[in-house]
């Protein structure tokens, strides 16, 4: 009779991997100074880097970074907010799979850049049909990870609440919103993924400051560096977001069995 | 000796491509107060089934089973069921675990606190109260399950090949540990395995069940004396039970063909 140490056992490993993960970042950079020397239209690192202190400076960079991380955390709150109960009705109840699912599984097939159009056309050019967009993108891939999370449930944890005498409403607290806890933060990491990747489409509407924006107006001047800077706090800014979701995964799923 | 679980004429019937699978045909059997049976067949026999029927997490589409005089209707605390996958709630621990029906059925914190403390006790498993089930291994998963079962103090254990997923060792370790338990804790146990050795060396009485339909081919008294020790398991009589239950079940008369 063993108890298997969990955390213990992959602290050195993922040393390990942390070492590499720098290794490769550090490589990437070099790589991409060394080019820049070659190339005269790409922008050096310190260049990039002096256009995001000057950015900095005049408070640019900032409003942009505010506008956009607004834009992605209401529409992502909204969206995640609304696809966990959706997706908790969809595997819960029959009917309500059955007459939202099509839906669902229609609008997943079509990318939300596609329905800028038609949200600028009913909804103008101010930040509802941006919020939108993002709205939507978070939604599909929430909803669909929570529903199949509710619908995956080991119907023996569900068999074992019933015979301890547990209700439906006990059941559903109890095991089903736990049980499917892991997948929905799948699904919300996905949801947020989705989320940045269509902000800067969402910033094309009309929009007077944000990352996206940036990027798009530096374009028109050939501004390399502002779209370096632009690309790089997209990247940053996700990538911190992303783990922000990990370690609340971590912790509200450490339950699980990893293999 | 009064009678707790009593099936009469139980049918159990699945519609299998087209047509219907006759996974129970007449079951009756009946199981006395803190009676240890313990069920035996090939798969496809029905004995899962037959369980899950006393359990109320299947309905018979013929007959009844009743538990204490009232028709079965559902499941209840007052038959605790145990699983062959544990079904240990994962992100509970052995206390939290062990506490689940008591919490459903609304028992005050330090009673709830004192009466797992108690069964996780029984199971011993003291030790690990507060540890998450993936740090427990299978026959110590399975003992916080037969505690949790315990806990809400069910008059009956409905236990479904609860050791199928464990090694041979392990097995025989909680097969002593079982009815250790059940010697302190008095309850009317029905057993469902495949294992002839496991049938034997645990119950009063062994039920044969058969396949192709479902049914019971015979039941054999087990007068083997407890408590069951390593004496009993490789001493003569249990070695001449064995063999005939073995018999039953490996010699069963050909299947039953119905014309279609």
């Amino acid at each position: 009779m063993s108890v298997v140490g969990g955390t213990t056992r992959a602290t050195p490993r993922r040393r390990g991997v942390w070492v590499l993960n720098a290794v490769s970042a550090a490589a990437g950079l070099a790589a991409w100074w060394i080019y820049a020397t070659t190339d005269p239209t790409v922008p050096t690192p310190p260049a990039v880097l002096d256009k995001a202190v000057e950015l900095l400076g005049d408070g640019t960079l900032e409003a942009d970074i505010l506008a956009s991380l607004r834009r992605v955390l209401i529409g992502f709150a909204l969206g995640t907010g609304l696809a966990v109960p959706i997706g908790f009705l969809m595997g819960w109840y029959t009917v309500a799979r059955g007459l939202i699912e099509p839906w669902v599984q229609f609008f997943r097939t079509i990318p939300p850049l596609a329905i800028i159009p038609l949200a600028i056309v009913l909804m103008g050019i101010g930040e509802t049909p941006k919020l939108f967009v993002i709205f939507l993108a978070a939604f599909l891939a929430c909803v669909i990870a929570t529903f199949q999370g509710v619908v995956g449930v080991d119907r023996t944890l569900i068999n074992a609440a019933r015979v301890l005498g547990a209700p439906t409403r006990v059941i559903f607290a109890r095991v089903v919103v736990p049980a499917s806890t892991p997948f929905i933060l799948v699904g919300m990491r996905v949801g947020l993924g989705s989320s940045w990747a269509t902000l800067v489409a969402a910033e094309l509407i009309a929009a007077q400051e944000g990352l996206g924006y940036r990027m798009q107006s530096a374009q028109l001047y050939y501004d390399l560096p502002t779209i370096f800077v632009g690309l790089i706090s997209i990247g940053v800014l996700g990538l911190l977001m992303d783990r922000l979701l990990l370690l609340v995964e971590r912790r509200a799923t450490g339950w699980q069995e990893r293999r | 000796m009064t009678t707790r679980i009593s099936i009469r004429g139980v049918a159990r019937t699945f519609p299998l491509q087209g047509k219907d699978f006759v996974a129970l045909g007449d079951v009756s059997l009946d199981v006395a107060d803190n009676e240890f049976v313990t069920i035996v067949g090939p798969s496809g026999c029905g004995k899962s089934t037959l369980l899950n029927i006393v359990a109320g997490l299947d309905h018979p589409t013929g007959g009844q089973a009743l538990v204490g005089g009232q028709a079965v209707t559902g499941p209840g605390p007052d038959r605790g069921v145990i699983f062959q996958q544990f079904a240990l709630f994962p992100w509970l621990t052995v206390r939290r675990n062990v506490e689940f029906g008591l919490r459903t059925a609304g028992v005050p914190r330090a009673e709830r606190r004192r009466r797992a403390e108690h069964f996780i006790d029984l199971v011993g498993l003291t030790q690990f109260a507060d540890a998450l089930p993936k740090t427990l291994s299978g026959g110590m998963k399975q003992r916080c399950a037969i505690a949790r079962a315990y806990a809400v103090d069910p008059s009956i254990l409905l236990m479904d090949e609860p050791f199928g997923a464990l090694d041979a060792l392990t097995r025989v370790r909680l097969q002593e540990q079982l009815l250790d338990t059940w010697s302190r804790e008095k309850r009317t146990v029905m057993f469902v395995t495949h294992d002839v050795d496991e049938a034997v060396f645990l119950a009063n009485r062994v039920v044969v069940m058969a396949a192709n339909p479902g049914r019971i081919v015979e039941v054999i008294d087990v007068d083997l004396p407890f408590p069951r020790t390593e004496e009993v398991r490789l001493g003569p009589d249990f070695s001449r039970l064995r063999n005939r239950v073995w018999s039953a079940v490996y010699h069963q008369p050909a299947q039953e063909r119905k014309p279609s």
